[in-house]
């Protein structure tokens, strides 16, 4: 029985000392892990539309922001988008035109896909095909020449992903529409 | 001192005990995730070690493992929110990998077979050998396969601009072939 006891208490210590330090740390840090965070969401925004001073989240709807440039007029709205890409979750930020017709960009916010094959969604050349890319009726992703202003071409090798990166946009960019579109 | 030099070479804990060998072959994809895992894996081997050598006559023998778990996961908790408050690009490139850290052998393979029968000191220098030990093989990997799987060491560009990068040295096959070679030429030189 007192056996029995000093195993319990042996527990019951070790695991309290354990939960009370890793409650403190995680306490001192917590507001710097939110701050980088949100400064990740703003820098991305800032990347795709530098005129913007000011940003608010659209409330009542996660990962949705307005943009207003210096004379107070909404620019663009941007918002945050998630979905499977090859290898696990592809998170993104996606700047839109109010009008909900043309993307103004996208930015990758994180993602696990091979290197040097799927995670070349993150390079410039691929990302630079969203800006002014029309998403009405959907966009596209061909493995040839883009012929349409709709379409994005694929990166050789990584078909999947960039397919991937086209459908969470037209996904996401849907319920934009059923949430803003007139 | 005999303690602190056994994990460096003699006793490896990669290259001769082969401990470890999950972490090592994901994250090795550049010099930096070598050295922030590495050093990562340092932290809470040292703690660990030291906390265990602490408590080693006060744990019961049945619940040992239980408390060691506990202690460690403290640990690479603590290491996990520290990258993600102080340094978010590479915490997001460890990925999973450093929470991982808990199940990493070495930490409990070094508390169970080490800290639990030793003094607080040898403990200390023993952990932090078998982590710099684990550590600078980790960089070597890491600048051998971003060196050929991306042409550059620490993100400096070093291969010429004509240079290929091989992509397959930044895929899980590369890390199986280096650390191979590496586990290899270590074997040879301990055959005399």
């Amino acid at each position: 029985m007192r056996y029995v006891l000093k195993i319990v208490l042996a527990l019951t210590i070790t695991c309290g000392a354990c939960a009370f330090s890793l409650a403190f740390v995680s306490r001192v840090t917590k507001d710097k892990i939110e701050q980088n965070a949100r400064k990740r969401i703003e820098d991305a925004i800032m990347r795709l539309a530098p005129e913007t001073k000011k940003i608010e989240e659209v409330k009542a709807a996660g990962g949705i922001y307005q943009l207003y440039d210096a004379k107070n007029s909404l620019v663009s709205l941007a918002f945050l988008a998630e979905g499977d890409g090859y290898q696990g979750k592809i998170k993104m930020l996606g700047v839109i035109a109010p009008s909900l017709e043309r993307m103004q960009g996208v930015e990758i916010i994180d993602s696990v896909e091979t290197p040097g094959l799927g995670a070349r969604i993150a390079e410039d050349f691929f990302k630079d095909q969203f800006k002014t890319l029309r998403v009405a009726p959907a966009i596209e992703c061909v493995k040839d020449k883009v012929s349409a202003d709709n379409q994005i071409s694929a990166i050789t090798g990584a078909t999947i992903s960039s397919r991937a990166v086209a459908n969470i946009m037209n996904k996401r960019v849907a319920e934009l529409k059923t949430r803003f579109g007139k | 001192m005999k303690d602190f030099l056994a994990g460096l070479w003699k006793e490896h804990p990669l290259l001769r005990q082969l401990l470890g060998m999950c972490s090592t072959l994901a994250v090795t994809t550049s010099v930096v995730n070598g050295i922030s895992m590495g050093l990562g894996v340092v932290f809470v081997l040292v703690f660990s070690c030291l906390i265990v050598s602490c408590i080693r006559k006060f744990v019961p023998d049945e619940v040992r493992i239980a408390v060691y778990a506990a202690v460690i996961a403290t640990f690479v908790t603590i290491v996990d929110i520290f990258f993600k408050a102080n340094f978010p690009d590479i915490s997001r490139s460890l990925g999973p990998y450093v929470p991982l850290i808990i199940v990493n052998c070495i930490i409990l393979g070094r508390c169970e077979a080490f800290a639990s029968k030793n003094d607080m000191w040898p403990s200390v220098k023993d952990a932090l050998g078998m982590g710099l030990g684990y550590t600078w093989v980790l960089i070597v990997l890491g600048a051998i396969r971003e060196l050929l799987g991306a042409g550059t060491i620490l993100g400096f560009k070093i291969m010429p601009a004509s240079y290929e990068p091989m992509v397959i040295m930044l895929l899980p096959a590369g890390a199986f072939i280096v650390l191979g070679f590496i586990v290899a030429i270590m074997n040879k030189l301990e055959q005399k």
